[in-house]
């Protein structure tokens, strides 16, 4: 298991059926610094060279808002899981 | 309108804001409910953290009798690191100023007080929209349901979507946040208190420049808990943007740190977590009100980062909106220059006058930062290092040596920039 794996093994998701983060994947493809799949504090982002597409791994997400901040054509579809799903800290 | 779904006031978010908000309304014997999106209150905050005693007191006066404090703060330290070397600063005071705490035990302690106090609390429901009618805000939209009130409080968070959607506020920019990420490490208390010099229920709190941020505008901590320690940083988002940083690499290299790795030495990861600072500071500050609406704690960008205080201004920010929500609802007035007195006792307290105060802070020490984060915290280091070392070369000869490379390290321009930097910044924050 990586370093990151380990940190997000202690963190309690509930995680929804659907993705709470909705890349806009035209703006992805054409997306020079894919600043999400590097800042993101979960890695929830990856690049699939091959399929040319943004993976989400929604399910690692610790809601942040960085990603929505940060990403660069301002495309990225952003809300709050519901209510019953998402992150659970409890040493927050 | 179904009337069952009307109560007078809203508050979004039962964080410190929220819940500072929420129980001044119900003391004043108004109907409010506050509504959080997390399984319970806390669940999706994360902090440094340390709370502060006087401030929780205006809100809670007896708090200290039953809240899960971990530890009191005795000493604070600011570590200046280097590579491979650090110079720390400590100021120890056997003191109440502050109190570490988790926010999962605490918030939901203050919102279970909220409770018995009449709040009405609603757990695991995220407001999705503001309902406007006339230009005005009259309620919240749920998941589930439209719920209607007299006035709606957004304290909502660093993000705020609300104030967003609404205009108050314009959405954030790089610069405007720090992406904080945090790690909390299980060690025995009594290995705690050996570490870092204090008795069972006395705390430390490190604040880290430079390290693995070195030349960066960002910060790290470390505070003790009954049996943990948290430690993590905060880095300006735009830094990490620009340099193509991932957040936990640092925060990894901070650990590993020669004045940092014996502290957390042999501990449990208990949880790991990430959440964004506001960094702002006064030029940010959103509209605070506007009809039927007002703005508190993060969602209003109300962090002072110079003195790691948020909490405390979330919690008096929250108090002021439920004082200004109780004479409204007296008048049954809740038109923006009805509210507008909440914008008014902000202004005439330390929230407003604080981050004015701080206004050029975070511009002069961004433009400077190289300077100012990078290359001082080393060459005091370094001092430190020619002050301490035996090597049989006279002393004046390495003293000489010393003064000489602060000349011939950097331009010289860049000392008489740093003077003008700090001159200009001395004065706006204890003249203009």
């Amino acid at each position: 298991m990586s370093d990151l794996e380990n940190k997000l093994y202690t963190v309690k998701y509930t995680p929804d059926t659907k993705s709470h983060l909705q890349p806009v994947q035209e703006c992805c493809r054409i997306c020079n610094s894919k600043i999400c799949t590097i800042i993101c504090p979960a890695c929830v982002y990856e690049w699939d060279e091959n399929a040319r597409k943004l993976i989400v791994n929604y399910e690692n997400c610790l809601e942040c808002g960085a990603c929505r901040i940060a990403c660069e054509s301002c495309s990225l579809g952003w809300e709050y899981p519901k209510g019953t799903k998402g992150v659970t800290f409890k040493q927050g | 309108m179904n009337e069952e779904r009307k109560t007078q006031v809203i508050v979004v978010g039962a964080g410190p804001a929220g819940i500072a908000c929420a129980i001044t309304i119900a003391r004043a014997g108004k109907e409010v409910v506050l509504i959080e999106r997390g399984k319970f209150s806390g669940s999706k905050n994360v902090f440094g953290g340390a709370i502060y005693a006087q401030p929780t007191r205006e809100i809670f006066p007896d708090f200290e009798e039953s809240a899960p404090l971990e530890r009191r703060t005795v000493e604070h330290k600011f570590a200046l690191l280097g590579e491979d070397d650090g110079t720390v600063i400590s100021y120890r005071k056997n003191d109440t100023v502050s109190y570490s705490v988790i926010r999962g035990k605490f918030d939901r302690w203050m919102a279970e007080q909220a409770q018995k106090e009449g709040v009405i609390l609603v757990e695991e429901t995220v407001v999705r929209d503001l309902i406007l009618e006339n230009g005005f805000v009259k309620g919240v939209r749920t998941e589930i349901e439209d719920y209607y009130a007299d006035i709606v409080v957004l304290a909502d968070g660093v993000n705020s979507l609300l104030a967003k959607q609404v205009g108050l506020r314009a959405d954030l920019k790089t610069k405007d946040v720090a992406l904080s990420v945090k790690e909390v490490i299980k060690l025995p208390e009594e290995i705690i208190n050996e570490r870092f010099h204090v008795n069972s229920d006395e705390g430390c709190i490190y604040e880290i420049f430079g390290g693995s941020m070195s030349g960066m505008l960002g910060l790290g901590f470390m505070y003790t808990n009954k049996n943990s320690i948290s430690i993590g940083l905060g880095v300006a988002l735009n830094e990490l943007v620009e340099k193509s940083l991932k957040p936990y690499d640092l925060l990894d290299k901070l650990k590993q740190h020669p004045e940092i790795s014996p502290l957390i030495k042999g501990g449990e990861l208990l949880e790991y977590s990430a959440h964004l600072i506001p960094e702002g500071g006064y030029k940010k500050i959103p509209a605070l009100v506007g009809n039927g609406v007002m703005v508190c704690g993060d969602a209003a960008m109300f962090v002072n980062n110079m003195h790691w205080e948020g909490t405390n201004l979330a919690m008096i920010s929250g108090k002021f909106a439920g004082e200004t929500a109780v004479i409204a609802l007296g008048k049954g007035d809740f038109s923006e220059q009805s509210l507008v007195r909440y914008q008014d006792m902000l202004e005439n307290s330390f929230i407003i006058k604080d981050l004015r105060t701080y206004k050029d802070l975070m511009g002069s020490i961004a433009e400077r930062k190289e300077h100012f984060l990078g290359y001082y915290p080393k060459k005091i280091n370094s001092f430190f290092e020619m002050f301490t070392s035996v090597d049989s070369i006279p002393k004046r000869q390495k003293y000489h040596k010393f003064i000489k490379s602060i000349f011939t390290d950097r331009k010289i321009s860049d000392l008489f920039k740093d003077a003008f930097t700090i001159i200009k910044l001395l004065w706006s924050i204890l003249v203009k």
